[in-house]
Formats: C-alpha cells, structure tokens, sequence
C-alpha cells in the first residue's frame, strides 16, 4: 500500500471496519458497530422498528446496550410504559447490558465508566452526545432510532467518511479553566455549524494534560458545532482510565504524521477565563467577565457533559463552608451510580447539602428539560449541561447559560454569575 | 416523485427542540407529536398545517438532540417535503431512514410569503419551481445510496432484503 498521503484516526478506524486498504472523506462505507446503545426516549422507538423484521434475536446480545436515563424514574405512567419497553425487550433477547434504576447512570458517563468503550471501536448511539466516546479513541456518534434498529438486526452502519478539522489548543490553562471552557472558546468560534459533518480531532498539549474527565466533557460537545466525532488520540491519561475497567483487548489508532486536514485551528489558552454560553444558543459563547450579575433562580450540575467526579470535585472546592444563594435552587446531580457513591465517600455531598443544595440520584432530567427541576416562565438558570436552546430546560420564555461546574458552583452562592475567585476570596 | 404544496418559512438552526419538545416525546405516535409541531417557535403551526405543506428552512435545520421524533413529527403533520439550505447530519440521516424527503438548497428563500406561495418539487432532479412566478431552482440531487435507501422504502426495507439474503 502506498504511504503518500496517510489517514486520521476516525479514517483509519472506519476503513479497518469496512475492510478497507484506505478510505477518503464523502466515501459512503458499511462497517460493523461495535456496540449500539439507546436509552428510554430513542430505544421504544427502534424496539418497534426491530420488531417488523420478525426476528427472534438481536444480531449479538453482547453489543447492545439500554439505559433508561432521560425519564427515569419514572416521571410519569407514559415515561413509566417507554422504560418497560425496553426492560421488557432486553430481558426477551438476553442482552448483557441492560442498566436498570439504582444501577445506571447518564448513559455517556456509565458507558466509558463500565469499561464499554475501548479505543478503536466504532461505536453508534441514538443519542446525539454518543460522540462522548471519542476521548478515548473510538469513532463514536449519533444516529437516529431507525439506524439502531438496524444495527440490532444486522451489526451494521452506513457511514459517509467525514473530513477532519484539527483543534490544537497549547498552553497551561489557569486555575478554574476547565475542557468545557475550552469546547465552549471553540463552539464560540466556529459556530453551531462550524464542524457540521465533520470530525473534530482535539490536540495540543493543553489537551496532553487534561484529565479524562475533561476530555470526556469536550468530545461530549463536538455535537454542538455539528460534528459527527470528536476524538482524542489514545495516550498514558487514556490507558491509566481504561486499566482495571476494560477486560478485553483492544488497538489503539492515531493519526499519521501526514494525514490531511480539512483545516486547523490554534488556540492559546493559557489566558483564557472561564467561558459562558449566553442562551440560546451554544455558541453564542463569552467570557465569564462578561456575563458577571446576570441574577439565576436556578443552577443544575449535572449531565453527561459535567456531571462527573471531577466535576462534582470542583464544585464542592468552591461551596464547601458556604450557603446557596437565598431564593436560588441549587441541583446537583451525580451522572452515575458510581459517581453518586465517590462523591458521598470524599464528602462532597455532605459539602453540597450542608450549603443547602438538593442532591439528586443519577438522571438527565432537567438537562432535556424532562423532570426534576423545569424553569418557569421568565426564570433563568446556569447549568453544566449541553444545551441552551429555546425551552430546554422548561417553559419557552425561560433561559439558561451554559458554564463549567466551579463557575456554577460559584454562581450558586452568589445568586448571580461569578467567576469562581470572587466567591472564595 | 413530484411534489406540490404550499410553504412555510422557518429561519437558521431550528433545533429538534424547536420541532418537537422533549415534554412530547413520551409518544412515538407521528399524529399525536404533529399536534406540536413547531410550538415553541409557532404556536398555532399545528393547527394551520395541511397535508402536503413543504418546510422551507435556513441553515442547519434539525441541529440539536438525535430525537427521530423531529422528522417523525412533521411526517405525521403531512409535510411532502422540507427544502433548506443546509440540514443538522442525523436530522439528515433520521429524515431518509425514514423515508421523509428533504433538499438541500443553496437558495435564499427568504423572501417567499409563508402560508402563501407554493412551490412543486421534482426529487428525482433536484428541481424546485416557484409556482407564483414560474422560476425555477435547482438543489442537490440525494447520492445514489440514497436514493437507493429511499426507493426501497428507507433502511428498515433495506435491511428486510439483507436479512431475506442470508
Ligand atoms: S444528560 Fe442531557 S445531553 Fe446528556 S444524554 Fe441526558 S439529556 Fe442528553
């Protein structure tokens, strides 16, 4: 094979599954998934799709995975019949990985946590954040429930090979700068539809430091500028993650020296502040200065995005000994089972009822605007989540800004947007 | 396949939220998401709506949530057809799988009167007229693959001929 030109990581993964020499972004290629996951809102709708193909087992009951997450517990009798559709389905086609209530967690934190996720794997969800996968070095991304419908029927995916756009974020980022500052600077930049189709490769040795918690958090987001993936190249921080956790062999895949780019772009971030998404819209990005006295009624961390332990970790650091905000709801919701029980153990959720907040068992709630915590009209809120669309959270006419969980935490207290300095000094 | 019907303009990066709220999506049922299509942004769209209405669109329609409810949803509203200018990828995906037919069109449609104007749409070429002043468009034709997907029905008759193949 000819070596002139090489392949990005995502290239080489998808031409390896489609049996390929090589592959060129726009190609259309069929490859075999590794594993498909749904959850309570997109699985009911794909269980009923499988069903008209009149088969009696799944292509391979090993690589499916279910987690009713977005309703769950049950908000009500019409969430309560979606989560026993799919209780109802793995248990009559033996799937290995179904988690129920008490032992599940937001799908896009439990997945990597259970070792599910190796690198390499392409990986397809009906969940638009199933690019969370990529920060350790998989190909993983969204698709609709039709297309895990098939994937259960024949282990398969029809792709068109994106082309990747490089982002090299260099520096040491400062104290309180977190991933989600640096995929907001990004989403900021570039757009909503800045990476639209696109893969979204993360590197540079801001991100050679960054804990996997918050590389999670940013390929978490490569959705929010219309990527189909956003990936980090397999490195010591991914395999000191995937020790003990993963029990099967895996490869890991990185870019050639000479793979072509659609384009780079180079950020320095040993300045920057930490970042807000004014709603609503995830771009509409600025730096916490600038959104300083915005007055909240809410703030949530939690979601797949920052509802990790070193997430939680930075928030009790900034509300340990103080109080929420008089008038102001504080949520705080653990992504995972295992998360929930590390939080309780290091005492961070003591740190966080003691300031009066209300701890939550592991859910995405209010993020999708579900449960849990709706806004009514005209109220505004912070949160760690993904998305500040018009109504996402509750009533159409509220708001929410986007932030990382110290700058939430700090807001908490003071009732307004702060960065976390002011609160602890 | 040609399609005829009256249009209705929606602008840049209508979300799945926009579409159909996820305070919906307890229901698959298409007919029963169409009765809040678009309620965020129109909130007497689903009442104004008639079968075989085409969507117009800016930029990025269906960004946001993965929910195949959004294409399920203005599917059950009767809508032939959504024409924008660029679509959100598994908005893209989801609408095919579906057998939903949306177009790609470079045009600014921007100045055509909503709930007014009429366009015809012919899928097969990628060809738009606009019916009040008889001009006419072009939009990107679907790849073959797609248009593979399509005349079979969308992906679930796709996969019934692998299945049936084995
Ligand atoms: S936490 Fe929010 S963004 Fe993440 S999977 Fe749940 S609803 Fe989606």
């Amino acid at each position: 094979m000819s070596n002139s030109f090489g392949m990005t990581m995502v290239e080489k993964i998808l031409a390896a599954k489609a049996a390929k020499d090589r592959v060129v972004p726009g190609e259309l290629v069929n490859v075999e998934v590794d594993l498909a996951l749904g959850n309570d809102i997109t699985a009911p709708v794909a269980i009923k799709e499988f069903k008209r193909f009149g088969l009696d087992r799944v292509f391979d009951p090993e690589k499916i995975v279910l987690v009713p997450d977005h309703f769950t517990p049950n908000k009500d009798i019409a969430a309560a019949e979606q989560a026993q559709v799919l209780r109802h389905f793995a248990k009559e086609y033996g799937l290995k990985y179904y988690f129920e209530v008490g032992r599940m967690g937001i799908e896009h934190a439990l997945l990597p946590e259970q070792g599910l996720v190796r690198p390499g794997m392409i990986i397809i969800g009906a969940d638009s954040h199933t690019c969370t996968y990529g920060a350790l070095g998989a190909f993983a991304t969204g698709v609709g429930s039709t297309d895990l419908a098939a994937a259960m029927a024949i282990g398969e995916a029809w792709f068109k090979v994106p082309a990747t756009i490089r982002f090299e974020y260099n520096g040491q980022m400062p104290e309180w700068v977190s991933g989600k500052d640096l995929i907001l600077l990004t989403i900021g930049k570039i757009g909503v539809e800045g990476a639209r189709y696109r893969a979204m490769e993360f590197a540079g040795s801001a991100i050679d430091s960054l804990p996997m918690d918050g590389r999670l958090t940013m390929a978490n987001m490569a959705i929010e500028a219309g990527g189909k993936c956003g990936y980090m190249q397999p490195d010591q921080i991914t395999f000191e993650y995937l020790e003990g956790r993963v029990d099967r062999a895996y490869t890991s895949v990185y870019s050639d020296s000479n793979a072509s780019y659609e384009s780079t772009q180079i950020f320095d971030v040993s300045k920057l502040e930490p970042q807000v998404a004014f709603p609503p819209s995830p771009d509409n990005v600025f730096p916490v200065s600038d959104a300083k006295g915005i007055e909240l009624d809410q703030v949530v961390i939690g979601s797949c995005t920052n509802g990790r332990i070193d997430d939680l970790r930075a928030a009790a650091s900034v509300i340990r000994g103080k109080k929420v905000k008089e008038g102001l709801r504080l949520l705080i919701i653990p992504a995972t089972q295992q998360i929930y029980r590390q939080a309780m153990e290091e005492g961070l959720l003591a740190d966080f009822i003691d300031a009066e907040a209300a701890v939550s068992t592991p859910t995405c709630g209010p993020c999708l605007g579900g449960h849990m915590g709706i806004l009514a009209k005209g109220e505004k809120a912070l949160a760690t989540t993904n998305r500040n669309f018009v109504g996402r959270m509750g009533h159409p006419e509220s708001e929410v800004y986007l932030s990382n969980p110290a700058v939430a935490a700090a807001s908490a207290v003071a009732g307004t947007i702060v960065h976390p300095g002011e609160v602890l000094s | 396949m040609i399609l005829q019907g009256k249009i209705w303009l929606f602008g840049d990066n209508i979300d799945t939220d926009a579409i159909i709220a996820a305070r919906y999506l307890s229901t698959t049922e298409p007919e029963e998401l169409a009765a809040h299509l678009m309620e965020d942004v129109k909130p007497d769209f689903p009442g104004l709506v008639q079968k075989g209405d085409i969507i117009v669109a800016g930029n990025n329609f269906g960004c946001g949530s993965s929910r195949e409810h959004a294409p399920l949803a203005i599917k059950g509203a009767g809508v032939s057809c959504v024409i924008a200018r660029s679509f959100a990828r598994i908005f893209y995906r989801n609408s095919i799988n579906i057998g939903l037919p949306i177009l790609e069109c470079e045009e600014d449609f921007s100045w055509l009167k909503s709930g007014e104007d009429q366009l015809k749409v012919n899928l097969e070429l990628g060809k738009i007229i606009h019916l009040q002043s008889g001009r006419e468009y072009s939009a990107a034709p679907f790849p073959r693959f797609m248009q593979e997907l399509i005349a079979r029905g969308g992906l679930v008759e796709y996969v019934k001929t692998r299945l049936a193949s084995r």
